[in-house]
């Protein structure tokens, strides 16, 4: 050991090692914090955001759908006094005029089954759904509505029965500029109806007009206005906000 | 007659998770600006003054505008990694027994006022303390509990109907959004006072969160301790 031939460090000595030792460290992970950052933006797209970052919104999505999501987790309910205003958003879809009279729901059922034109009539034939809660913009917005329609899980088994067994559910509007996909088990929800009514009246045109989806389980982009179409899939069907770099699963 | 020695003052556990907390709050308070401008309807009003979270030129000075669907990516990243850290750092300072130098004791709140009496300059000595003073003790105890309440009132509005008891029990949806908000101010608030407080204490302290070590100062011999 040569160390005895060493002159003994001194204190000052000792931390001037210590100090740049720790700098070059905190420097190095600050270069590696750099570059994964750089990584990640750099990385190809998957519907307006980088695929790191999509990933990690869909195994978010998986993590909800089997650890918290459950059919009894449902939205709070309020007392109609504290109804809002509610704010109307979108309107992807809504452009052409409605003739509510010529309206009909196009229903492609599951697996084969003649696809369906649904009237109005045929869809009250179902219990009616009323209760009031709380409708969630993905902005930050929120507003207590009271919604009136029939549950979606009643209206697949009257007509489209077997399609529960399918992973989404695709709607689209009349023209087909505003689409969404929404995986089943939020479909399935007890509170997801088909609306036709708000706050006791029949939906306005701004609201989505003559049928809408409420979903309290997502945020009001699922939420769409104006359906025109409704088909089942086993592979997520496009989604146009998800498209635009949005959560696809966007879930409450 | 003195002599200089280092000594260990931060052990590598908290300065690790010191040093991977600092960019990813960073990234969390930037990646929750982009949301919160989709939506920016908090103001202070006091009387004649009014502050509004937070006028167009702050967005445009950081480049903050237009951008939700980015920050919601980003944020539903960084929240696992912020959660993940801070846990750790919860974990390291139960076991190591580190907690005994950070949490507040018994007169702590008071002589933390004594502390910030002094640092203002409106008081001549700090009253006794260990290796934390009664106001770094509150406060690096309160940031751990704001964390906390970061990660909860973040659950409460990122998955508000299934875990309605909780956003209900803060108060509802819109309140929780507000708690959340009011926390990342909190964060902001210390970042300018922690800032300023190492900027203050020197060199010497801020290198022992790097190195861990600092050099002080000790009396040599006992026997040179006059007893009057």
């Amino acid at each position: 050991m040569n160390n005895a031939t060493l002159p003994p460090t001194t204190p000052e000595q000792e931390l001037a090692k210590r100090t740049r030792r720790g700098f070059l460290g905190l420097g190095l992970g600050a270069a590696a914090a750099a570059g994964g950052w750089q990584w990640l933006w750099s990385q190809p797209q998957e519907g307006g955001v980088p695929v790191p970052l999509r990933s990690v919104l869909d195994a978010n999505a998986r993590l909800n759908q089997n650890l918290l999501f459950r059919d009894a987790h449902l939205a709070p309910e309020f007392p109609p006094e504290r109804i809002q205003a509610i704010r109307a958003n979108g309107d992807f879809g809504l452009e052409g005029a409605l003739d509510a009279d010529a309206w009909r729901l196009a229903l492609t059922p599951w697996r084969g089954a003649a696809p369906l034109q649904l009237t109005m009539a045929d869809l009250k034939k179902l219990n009616k759904l009323e209760y009031t809660a709380e409708f969630k913009c993905i902005e930050g917005w929120s507003s207590i509505v009271r919604w009136g329609g029939v549950r979606f899980r009643d209206f697949v088994a009257l007509y489209a029965p077997g399609a529960e067994k399918a992973a989404y559910v695709s709607l689209t509007t009349p023209d087909k500029e505003y689409f969404v996909g929404v995986d089943m088990a939020s479909m399935l929800h007890p509170q997801t109806m088909l609306c036709f009514e708000k706050n006791g009246q029949p939906l306005e045109l701004a609201h989505g007009a003559p049928l809408r989806l409420v979903i309290p389980v997502k945020y009001g982009i699922k939420n769409i206005k104006r359906i025109g179409t409704i088909s089942f899939s086993d592979q997520a069907p496009p989604d146009y906000w998800a498209e635009e770099g949005y959560d696809y699963y966007a879930g409450l | 007659m003195t002599t200089k020695r280092l000594e260990q003052k931060h052990s590598l556990g908290k300065r690790w998770t010191h040093w991977v907390n600092f960019p990813v709050l960073m990234v969390m308070i930037w990646s929750g600006l982009l949301i919160y401008w989709a939506n920016d309807v908090y103001e202070v009003n006091l009387g004649p003054a009014s502050f509004h979270f937070f006028p167009d030129a702050v967005y445009r000075a950081f480049n903050l505008d237009h951008r939700l669907s980015e920050g919601m990516a980003v944020h539903f990243l960084f929240m696992w990694l912020f959660a993940i850290n801070g846990v750790m750092y919860v974990l390291y300072t139960a076991i190591s027994g580190e907690w005994r130098d950070l949490v507040p004791q018994k007169g702590s709140f008071g002589d933390a006022l004594q502390v910030m009496l002094y640092d203002l300059g409106l008081r001549k000595q700090l009253p006794p303390q260990g290796k934390y003073n009664a106001a770094q003790r509150v406060t690096y105890s309160a940031i751990i509990v704001m964390g906390l309440g970061s990660l909860i009132t973040g659950l409460a509005i990122y998955k508000p109907i299934q875990v309605a008891w909780l956003t209900e029990g803060l108060g509802g949806y819109t309140w929780a959004r507000a708690e959340h908000f009011v926390l990342t101010l909190g964060y902001l608030g210390f970042f300018v006072i922690h800032i300023a407080q190492v900027l203050r204490a020197g060199w010497g302290n801020f290198q022992s969160m790097v190195t861990g070590v600092e050099l002080v100062e000790t009396k040599l011999a006992a026997k040179e301790t006059v007893h009057e």
